[in-house]
């Protein structure tokens, strides 16, 4: 088994799938000849020529929107939208086409298709391209959103959102593209949409997670067990349709939670899961829940550090819910 | 590349001089019988509208043979885009009214089981109608990939997009455009310039000189034709299609027609739209324009005109009888279908939704009323 960064991971998923699967077609900006400019796309038209993987016009609606023309006529198109930022011309597709293709039609029509976007802050991209949008998507019924934090993952969510019958928005921490390595199976292999997964095990609170957050939080987490706080981190991996049954148990496991990401707070994931634990397992908690978020602000260019939550903030946070 | 004097093909006396259309007379029969088919479900809704056992509607009026024109250049392989102006195409095609009753009366065998308004129809066979969405020009762009991919699967299926005036000032008008241009994707953009946008006149809409000259900017040709000529409207798609099939790429077509009626049942047109130019465009009714066309071909018969339409209005009234005492859709259908297979959330909402049913009752219907 060799180790990957997640960029490599995700370009080992992509070539995995259309080697397995000739209707999977790669095309976004620049992903022919440049390989996209994180190089997630590198290889890929030299290896399976430009039929398969090429350069669109600088256009997210045509982009998105060809695809689902694509998907409802037999090909399985895995477009990339260069940073998530720029995702918000083909909104509409996305939200109003197809996520709603499948419900209007009674079935007759459906687009499965992946769209792949670095998301997320770490890079000094400023307000454009740092932006962590999954609440927006998270509240579209027929969408599925996916975020990978490891290398491991990346590659097996991948694949599973490539063969999954429904639209998936497929969003990766470009943090860390680089930054972390893991081994990762050579060929063909599946991590199950739906699904969270347990990082760290721990008894004494929840710390809920996902993308480039997860790394924060295991440091918080060893950080917390020098005191002798044991925290449960969860990876939740798969936003929409979210695995409630996993996020309520590992909640009751613990009784005290906190929820971490890098989005504004305000009618952000951590809302939802904090209403879930509220709605369905209250009377198992021992603390309010804690959200430790990014700023309701926009995304700052020269303080990012002071925007994304850190181990500071994170260990903050469950040292006052395991105190509480 | 673009003309701005409209391809016309039927004469005003009906004469066809120098084109010969290569339909048989019961092609051109069903021709004639779509257009009033359109008519006459149109009426018949008007009235189901107007008596509140439907909620909405959208009359054609005026714009029968752009729709029929274009519907006979297409094979049934091929794939349509639709407005929601253009059912006539789907008519044509096979669609017999009973199927476009039962979304009107959003019933349980509405394909799309009354999860869409009326006239949002969805039919994949014998022809591929896809489901009609509402906003505006999102279904362009999906024409271009859906093309695209019948070209990347070797086969030679076309799609056809069908748009209003309105529609060229919509994002999707120019991904759409610029990405078949690139791609020489086989498609064909079909602008139907019906006079208005609701309320907007296309001069309103657009400062250049019509709408298919917009083609020469996304490097494709763009026609003009009358949209009240069927035939020239056929001539039009026949000749587009064909440049696609061949692998020439895109084409814009710019029907010019008019919209008789309002936006919808619920719209108001005399607020925006001269009385004149309403009287001026009822002289070009397409219907008897191709009436004069069959009668100068020596296939007219009176008898079997008024046969069909006798036939028709009963045909429809028949439909809309039939659709309506289908039950409306189950509870169940709200929950499914939105993704493959139904995830936690949305079967545990199902199940409180059904508890809820059996401990209180059912939902009473609020009746709401669609403004636009």
């Amino acid at each position: 088994m060799a180790t990957q960064t997640l960029i490599q991971a995700v370009n080992d998923g992509l070539k995995t799938s259309m080697r397995t699967d000739s209707t999977v077609h790669v095309f976004g900006e620049d992903v022919g000849k440049k390989g996209g400019v994180f190089l997630a796309t590198e290889g890929l038209q030299t290896e399976f020529g430009k039929d398969r993987c090429f350069d669109t016009p600088l256009s997210e609606d045509g982009i998105i929107g060809t695809a689902i023309g694509m998907a409802m006529n037999g090909l399985k198109p895995v477009c990339e939208i260069q940073f998530q930022d720029f995702i918000f011309p083909a909104f509409d597709q996305i939200v109003s086409e197809a996520a709603k293709l499948r419900y209007r039609s009674g079935g007759q029509y459906t687009a499965p298709m992946v769209i792949r976007t670095p998301y997320g802050g770490g890079i000094r991209g400023g307000l454009y391209h740092s932006q962590s949008g999954e609440a927006y998507f998270c509240h579209t019924p027929g969408l599925k959103v996916v975020i990978p934090s490891t290398p491991y993952d990346a590659k097996g969510l991948l694949i599973s959102s490539i063969e999954d019958p429904d639209p998936v928005l497929f969003l990766e921490p470009k943090a860390l593209y680089r930054t972390l390595k893991d081994e990762v199976p050579e060929g063909h292999f599946t991590v199950d949409l739906s699904t969270t997964r347990e990082a760290r095990a721990g008894k004494d609170v929840t710390v809920f997670c996902y993308g480039a957050m997860v790394p924060v939080c295991m440091k918080a987490a060893g950080q917390a067990a020098e005191q002798g706080i044991e925290c449960k981190v969860v990876d939740l991996r798969t936003l929409l349709p979210l695995d409630e049954e996993g996020v309520l148990d590992a909640a009751k496991s613990t009784g005290r939670v906190v929820v971490v990401h890098e989005a504004p707070r305000f009618c952000g994931f951590g809302g939802e899961i904090s209403a879930l634990i509220a709605e369905h397992a209250i009377e198992y908690m021992e603390a309010p829940i804690k959200r430790v978020t990014g700023f309701d602000t926009p995304f700052p260019n020269t303080l990012e550090h002071h925007y994304l939550p850190d181990e500071r903030r994170v260990l903050d946070a469950v040292e006052s819910v395991a105190r509480y | 590349m673009s003309t701005t004097q409209p391809l016309s093909v039927i004469e005003p006396d009906g004469a066809v001089r120098g084109y010969d259309p290569g339909l048989s007379p019961d092609e051109l029969w069903h021709c004639y019988r779509t257009m009033k088919a359109v008519r006459a479900f149109d009426a018949i809704c008007l009235k189901l509208q107007r008596s509140g056992r439907i909620g909405f509607s959208i009359p054609n009026e005026g714009i029968e043979a752009t729709q029929v024109g274009a519907a006979s250049a297409l094979r049934k392989s091929d794939w349509l885009f639709p407005s929601y102006r253009d059912f006539g195409m789907a008519m044509y095609h096979g669609i017999h009214p009973v199927e476009m009753m039962h979304n009107m009366f959003g019933n349980a065998k509405d394909n799309a089981v009354g999860r869409q308004m009326p006239v949002h129809f969805s039919f994949v066979d014998p022809i591929k109608f896809v489901s009609i969405s509402s906003p505006i020009g999102t279904h362009i762009p999906q024409a271009v990939g859906a093309a695209f991919a019948a070209q990347r699967r070797g086969e030679d299926t076309v799609a056809l997009v069908s748009f209003g005036d309105g529609g060229t000032s919509s994002l999707g008008f120019h991904s759409g455009m610029n990405f078949a241009g690139v791609w020489k994707a086989p498609v064909v953009f079909l602008c139907q310039n019906n006079g208005y946008a609701i309320s907007l006149s296309t001069e309103e809409q657009t400062a250049s000189a019509g709408f298919a000259i917009k083609a020469q900017a996304y490097g494709m040709p763009g026609v003009v034709v009358d949209g009240n000529d069927l035939l020239a409207v056929r001539k039009a798609v026949l000749e587009a299609v064909a440049r696609a099939r061949a692998g020439r790429g895109p084409t814009l077509i710019e029907a010019k027609t008019f919209r008789m009626g309002g936006h919808s049942t619920s719209d108001d047109p005399t607020k925006y739209v001269p009385a004149e130019e309403i009287e001026a465009w009822r002289q070009k009714d397409p219907i008897p324009r191709f009436q004069r066309f069959m009668a100068a071909q020596g296939i007219w018969d009176d008898a079997r005109a008024e046969a069909m339409e006798a036939e028709l209005t009963e045909e429809v009234a028949q439909a809309a009888r039939d659709a309506e005492a289908v039950p409306k859709p189950g509870l169940e259908t709200i929950f499914s279908d939105v993704y493959a297979d139904i995830p936690q959330h949305i079967r545990r909402q199902g199940e409180d939704a059904f508890d809820l049913e059996r401990r209180r009752g059912g939902a009473s219907d609020g009746g709401g009323e669609f403004p636009l």
